[in-house]
């Protein structure tokens, strides 16, 4: 069942990369590139199940955070950040 | 000062519960770091009142996760149809619905809710307004003033 | 009792696994980002939940049992927070999202 879990991870990740390159907007590339992040948490703690080694699910636990900080890192360089103050937020769309 | 010894606490256990290895000098590491993450709290200013809001929710909060997670799965049902039925299916709406709950964590709470349930995203919460993409039009209409809303404004209740 | 464990992890793997599948499925046949974000939605809420309760009924060990919650909550926390950031970025920078009446889908047919 690990087994088929993994490959089903995998697939998963071939996917969202798809999406990555294929998609029209920057927002829809930084989305499939979060849903590759999350997918990986889920894989290494799989990996780590199959290996016989809990010990992964430490790293699992950083690559969450990591994941979070760096969207919302790819997003303070886009200019229409998502958490401004309203009396900063840049002009709306003209 | 309540908040700063509650906060220091967690953080000793949650530090004791991921290390694993309980010897003289990690657990002296272990308490530098808890001070050093205390000490940058301190100079964020965010040990109030909303850093340990689970502390006057504890009691409330068990029923409504769990009717949350029961909101979640049939929701994700009803997703994972339409996503096996194709684009054709689906029905896109953008509105703006009103949230009754007074205080800051119940809006927060209310939006993150929206948010976890698949099939409807909180995209703006500018005071009572928040602003709703849904996959299906009906779907917005339920939550305006619906059950969700009704069972957080409980919650916020003291 | 080690049998039933065994055949519930392995029930919860798969629900999960084909949960995760559809959530990527539906990445590629939805036609504009906000209807995207659901399907990314479906693998970040119920189909990782599935997975590691999967996991955490395979392994009796308490430490590992904490860690798979930590890593369930934190999910759980991260991932509204994350999509939110991202579709209010979204919609300042002037994307519009795609709202269409049933009407005018069967008449553009």
């Amino acid at each position: 069942m690990i087994i088929a879990a993994i490959i089903a991870i995998f697939v998963v990740m071939v996917l969202s990369i798809v999406r990555a390159i294929a998609g029209p907007s920057l927002y829809d590339r930084i989305l499939a590139v979060n849903m590759f992040g999350t997918k990986t948490v889920l894989m290494i703690a799989l990996l780590g199940f199959a290996m016989g080694r809990p010990d992964f699910l430490d790293i699992a636990l950083v690559y969450a955070l990591i994941n979070f900080i760096s969207v919302i890192g790819v997003l303070r360089f886009s200019k229409s950040y998502g958490f401004q103050q309203p009396d900063q937020q840049p002009e709306e769309h003209q | 000062m309540r908040d700063t010894i509650s906060l220091s606490i967690t953080l000793a256990l949650f530090w004791l519960a991921n290390s694993g290895h309980y010897n003289g000098l990690l657990l002296f590491l272990g308490a530098l770091s808890v001070l050093f993450v205390v000490y940058i709290a301190y100079r964020m200013d965010v040990i109030d009142h909303e850093s340990q809001p689970l502390l006057h929710l504890t009691a409330k909060l068990p029923a409504y996760c769990a009717w949350l997670i029961k909101e979640i799965i049939l929701s994700n049902i009803k997703v994972v149809k339409h996503v096996w039925l194709g684009k054709q299916s689906i029905k896109p709406a953008l509105k703006t619905i009103k949230s009754n709950q007074v205080t800051d964590m119940g809006k927060v709470i209310f939006a993150n809710s929206i948010t976890l349930t698949p099939g409807t995203v909180a995209i703006d919460l500018k005071g009572d307004d928040v602003l709703v993409h849904a996959l299906m039009e009906e779907d917005i209409a339920a939550l305006d003033s619906g059950e969700m809303d009704r069972r957080i404004c409980h919650l916020e209740k003291p | 009792m080690d049998l039933f464990m065994n055949i519930a992890s392995g029930i919860c793997l798969l629900v999960g696994s084909f949960l995760i599948l559809t959530g990527g499925i539906g990445l590629l046949r939805f036609p504009d980002f906000y209807t995207r974000m659901h399907a990314a939605g479906i693998t970040d809420t119920l189909a990782t939940s599935l997975v590691l309760t999967g996991l955490i009924l395979q392994n009796p060990d308490a430490l590992v049992i904490l860690k798979l919650v930590m890593i369930l909550l934190l999910t759980l926390l991260i991932s509204p927070t994350a999509s939110h950031a991202l579709a209010k970025a979204a919609i300042r920078s002037g994307l519009e999202p795609m709202v269409k009446e049933q009407k005018d889908n069967q008449e553009s047919k």
